[in-house]
C-alpha cells in the first residue's frame, strides 16, 4: 500500500493541469465557479475540446478512443477537472449509453453511435424513470409495439435531466406487458428526439431551475435497428447501466473544490473561529478525506472490465451526503443575505454569487434522490454485499 | 499509488491471524484476562517468536524494518481479536520513543531485548489535571550531580504494571502547559522511589498510577535533548494514535461481522431479523462506517511517516475524529442490534463495545481532535 503519487503520476497531473489551464475557456470556468446555468452549447463546447484532445472517454476501449489510463490517472484527471472548474461532462452518452453499446450493441450500432457520441455531435439524455416507476423502476409502463421494421412507442418519462437539450434519448420500454416477472418484457431503445410525437415539458424544481423534464411519447416510430440487445432483455442492460450511472454521482473532485470554497467563504464571514461551525466543517472534511481513499480503494478493485457493483452504492451514499452538507455550510456563510435571490428591477446592483448559495442548497437535495435514492442504495448493499 | 497489501504484508496478516485464531480464541482470552497479571507471557513469547514485536524496528537490532502500513496489518489483527497484551505500550510507545529519540547506546540496550520479548515498556505521561494536553507536565526532574531527581504523579499509565522500563515525561524547566522544558527519561520500573498501584480497566487492559518520589537517574537515562522532549513526545503519541486507529478498525471489523452474522441467524416473527429493512439499513451504515474508518486509518498510516509535523497533526487528528465517531457508532449499533444478548458479558460483542469506547477516548477524544484539526486550519 502506497498512497503517495509516483513521479509518473505527478508528471501526468502536471500535464493535465497545464493543458486545462491552456484550454478551458474562461467564460465556461466562470460560469461553473459562480454556479450559473450552462447552456447546451456550453456543455458541448467543452465536450468537443476534450474530444479533440482525445480525453473525452478515458474508460472506453483504446480502439474506440479510450486513453488506457490507470485508475489513478483517471482519478487525477477528474480531480484536476474539478479543481479547475471544468464543466461536468454530461454523462448520459459517453459514460452511460456508451458502455451499454460496447457491451451489448451490434457492430453496426457501435459504428453508428459511438463516434458521434465521442465527438459530441448529439446530446444524449436518459429515459428511465416514469411517473409510476421511480425507485421501482421495473414497473415502467411506456409501451413499444413492434410493427414491421419499427416500434411504436407510447408513454411518458419523467425527471429527464437536460431533456430539453436532448437530440437522442435511450429508453427503457415495455415490449411485452404480459410476462409473469415485471423485469421480463422490458427492452432498451435508442430514440431520436426529433421524431414526430415527442413532447418535452420542463419541471420547475425546488430552486426554481429548469433542468429536468417530462418527455411524452405519442405513437413515436422508432426503427427496430435502434433496439439494443434482445427484445425483452432490456432489464439486463438497465442494471448494467445503473452501476455506471451511480459511479459519477459522488464527485469527489468537485466536493474538494467546494470544500475549499466553504473555507474561503467561512473565513470571510468570520465563521472559521466559531467552534460550532468549525466542528461541522471539520467533520465533513474528514469524511471527504476518508471517502477519497475509499473511492480509490474501490476503483482499484474495479480494474479491468468488471462493471461497477454495490461498491459504488456506498460511494454514492457518502458522496452525496457530503455534497449536501457542503452546500448547507456554504448557504450558512451567507447569513442574513441568504434569502436574496433576484433584484426586482433587472439592472439593480446584485451579488449573484451570494444569491446562488441558497438555490444551490435547494438544488443539491436532489443528490440523495437521483440515480437510485440513498435508501435504494442501502437496499442494494444489504442484498449484494451483506447478503441480507 | 497502490492500495493492496504486499505479499509480505498478506503473509504477516495470515500468520498472525492464524495464530490468534487458534491461540487467542474468546475463551482463551477469558482465561488470560482473569489471570493475576492480566496478560499471557506465553502469548507474548509467541508474538516475539513470530517477529511481531520487531515489525517496526531496524534490522540492526533484530527487527523487520517495517513501515506503519505493516503495523496497520498487525494492529487490525490484534484489534479484531481484542488482544490485551501490552503491544501498543511496548512497541508503539516505549519502543518507538527509543527508536526515534534514543542514543545508539540506549537503542542497543533496549530494542534487541524488547524485540525478543524479554523487556516490556510503558509511557508514563498523563497527570491528574492534564486531560489531553501533552504539554501539561508537572512532574519535575531536578538536576543533581550529573543526573536528575524526579518527583511527580502519573495517572492511568497503560500497562505500567508489567513494564520493565518506563518512558517518563518530566519538566526540567518551565511550567505545566509549556512545550519548552519537557524532558524524557528512561527509568527502570524497579528503581528506588517508583511506587505503583495497578488497576484493571473495564476494557480488560491494565493501567497503573505511578508515584515518583526522589527517583535518582543518571545521564544515560535522558532520552533526547534536555528540555526539548516535546516534539518527540508529540510525534510518538501521534504515531501511537494511528496504531490505535488501526486497532479500532480491526475491532470495528469484528463488530460488523458479528452483528451481520447475528442478523442472519437470529429469528423473530418466524424470519431472520436481517430480513427487516429497518435493520438492513442500519447494518449498511455500520459497513460504511467501517470502510470510511479503514480508509482514513490507511491514509494516516502512510502520512504519519512521510508528512511534515503540521500535515502529520492534521491527518492524525482527522483519523482520530473519524475513528472515534465510527467506534462510537458501530459499537453502539452492534449492541443494539444484538438486543439483550449484546448487553451480556458472555458475548465478545460486549467486550468489543468497551474496548472501542475507550479507544474513542484514548489520546484525545473526537472533541479534542476537532479542536486540534481546526487549529491546524488557522
Amino acid at each position: 500500500m502506497d498512497l503517495n503519487y509516483s513521479p509518473e503520476e505527478t508528471a501526468f497531473r502536471d500535464e493535465v493541469r497545464a493543458w486545462i489551464g491552456a484550454n478551458l475557456p474562461n467564460d465556461l470556468r466562470d460560469k461553473v465557479l459562480s454556479y450559473r446555468e450552462l447552456s447546451k452549447d456550453d456543455l458541448l463546447r467543452w465536450h468537443k475540446i476534450l474530444a479533440k484532445k482525445g480525453w473525452i472517454a478515458p474508460h472506453w476501449p483504446k480502439e474506440w478512443g479510450g486513453t488506457n489510463w490507470t485508475v489513478v490517472q483517471r482519478y487525477i484527471f477528474e480531480e484536476e477537472c474539478g479543481a479547475a472548474g471544468c464543466p461536468l461532462v454530461v454523462p448520459f452518452g459517453v459514460r452511460m449509453c456508451a458502455p451499454v453499446l460496447l457491451r451489448f450493441g451490434t457492430d453496426a450500432q457501435k459504428q453508428r453511435f459511438l463516434p458521434r457520441m465521442y465527438n459530441g455531435d448529439d446530446f444524449w439524455v436518459q429515459g428511465y424513470s416514469e411517473p409510476g416507476a421511480g425507485s421501482d423502476l421495473a414497473s415502467l409502463k411506456t409501451r413499444a409495439v413492434r410493427e414491421g421494421d419499427h416500434y411504436v412507442v407510447t408513454g411518458q418519462k419523467i425527471w429527464t435531466t437536460l431533456g430539453h437539450y436532448g437530440d437522442w434519448i435511450f429508453c427503457l420500454v415495455r415490449t411485452d406487458p404480459k410476462t409473469e416477472k415485471r423485469q421480463d418484457g422490458i427492452s432498451f431503445l435508442l430514440v431520436d428526439m426529433k421524431s414526430p410525437g415527442i413532447t418535452v415539458r420542463p419541471i420547475v424544481l425546488l430552486d426554481q431551475s429548469r433542468e429536468v423534464n417530462e418527455v411524452f411519447f405519442d405513437d413515436v416510430k422508432v426503427p427496430a435497428d435502434n433496439l439494443v440487445h434482445e427484445e425483452n432483455k432490456g432489464w439486463t442492460v438497465a442494471k448494467f447501466l445503473l452501476g455506471y450511472e451511480r459511479m459519477g454521482t459522488g464527485n469527489i473532485a468537485v466536493c474538494k473544490r467546494e470544500l475549499a470554497r466553504v473555507k474561503e467563504l467561512a473565513a470571510r464571514a468570520g465563521l472559521l473561529d466559531d467552534p460550532r461551525f468549525g466542528d461541522r466543517l471539520t467533520r465533513v472534511e474528514v469524511e471527504l478525506m476518508a471517502l477519497e481513499i475509499t473511492n480509490l480503494r474501490f476503483l482499484d478493485q474495479l480494474r479491468g472490465s468488471r462493471p461497477p457493483g454495490a461498491e459504488v452504492s456506498l460511494l454514492k451514499i457518502k458522496g452525496t451526503e457530503i455534497q449536501q452538507t457542503l452546500t448547507e455550510l456554504m448557504m450558512q456563510t451567507a447569513g442574513p443575505l441568504a434569502p436574496i435571490f433576484r433584484p426586482v428591477t433587472p439592472d439593480a446592483p446584485f451579488d449573484a454569487f451570494t444569491a446562488a448559495l441558497f438555490p444551490r442548497y435547494c438544488n443539491v437535495r436532489k443528490a440523495t434522490i437521483y440515480a437510485g435514492s440513498n435508501e435504494i442504495q442501502r437496499n442494494i448493499i444489504a442484498k449484494a454485499t451483506l447478503g441480507l | 499509488m497502490d492500495f493492496e497489501y504486499s505479499d509480505e504484508q498478506r503473509l504477516l496478516s495470515e500468520t498472525l491471524r492464524k495464530f490468534l485464531g487458534t491461540g487467542y480464541s474468546f475463551d482463551a482470552r477469558g482465561k488470560i484476562i482473569a489471570s493475576p497479571v492480566g496478560f499471557s507471557e506465553d502469548v507474548w513469547a509467541a508474538l516475539a517468536e513470530m517477529g511481531i514485536l520487531g515489525v517496526p524496528f531496524d534490522a540492526e537490532h533484530g527487527g523487520f524494518g517495517g513501515s506503519t502500513v505493516d503495523m496497520l496489518v498487525v494492529m487490525e489483527a490484534l484489534g479484531e481479536a481484542l488482544v490485551v497484551e501490552p503491544y501498543l505500550a511496548t512497541v508503539g510507545l516505549g519502543g518507538r520513543f527509543v527508536a526515534r529519540g534514543g542514543s545508539a547506546a540506549q537503542r542497543a540496550r533496549i530494542l534487541p531485548a524488547l524485540i525478543q520479548g524479554k523487556l516490556k515498556m510503558a509511557f508514563a505521561q498523563t497527570e491528574a489535571e492534564a486531560r489531553w494536553d501533552l504539554a501539561h507536565v508537572g512532574t519535575r526532574a531536578t538536576k543533581s550531580g550529573d543526573g536528575w531527581v524526579l518527583e511527580g504523579d502519573k495517572r492511568a499509565v497503560l500497562h505500567g504494571g508489567c513494564a520493565d522500563q518506563l518512558v517518563v515525561s518530566a519538566r526540567t524547566a518551565g511550567s505545566p502547559g509549556g512545550a519548552r522544558g519537557i524532558s524524557l527519561f528512561l527509568i527502570e520500573r524497579n528503581s528506588p522511589g517508583v511506587k505503583l498501584v495497578e488497576y484493571r480497566g473495564l476494557d480488560n487492559l491494565r493501567l497503573a498510577d505511578i508515584r515518583l518520589s526522589g527517583v535518582r537517574v543518571g545521564p544515560e537515562s535522558l532520552l533526547g535533548a534536555e528540555g526539548a522532549g516535546f516534539a518527540l513526545l508529540e510525534e510518538v503519541v501521534d504515531y501511537a494514535t494511528v496504531l490505535l486507529c488501526a486497532e479500532a478498525v480491526g475491532a470495528i471489523k469484528y463488530a460488523h461481522d458479528a452483528t451481520l452474522d447475528y442478523l442472519k441467524t437470529r429469528r423473530q416473527f418466524g424470519v431472520p431479523i436481517g430480513s427487516f429493512q429497518a435493520l438492513q439499513h442500519r447494518m449498511v451504515d455500520i459497513l460504511i462506517s467501517y470502510e470510511q474508518a479503514r480508509s482514513i486509518a490507511c491514509l494516516a498510516c502512510v502520512k504519519v511517516e512521510t508528512a511534515d509535523a503540521a500535515e502529520r497533526r492534521r491527518v492524525v487528528s482527522a483519523a482520530k475524529i473519524k475513528v472515534a465517531d465510527a467506534a462510537r457508532h458501530v459499537s453502539q449499533e452492534a449492541v443494539q442490534l444484538h438486543g439483550g444478548m449484546g448487553m451480556t458479558e458472555e458475548l465478545k460483542i460486549s467486550h468489543t463495545f468497551r474496548r472501542l469506547t475507550m479507544i474513542a477516548q484514548a489520546f484525545g477524544d473526537a472533541d479534542h481532535h476537532l479542536a486540534r484539526f481546526a487549529a491546524a486550519r488557522r
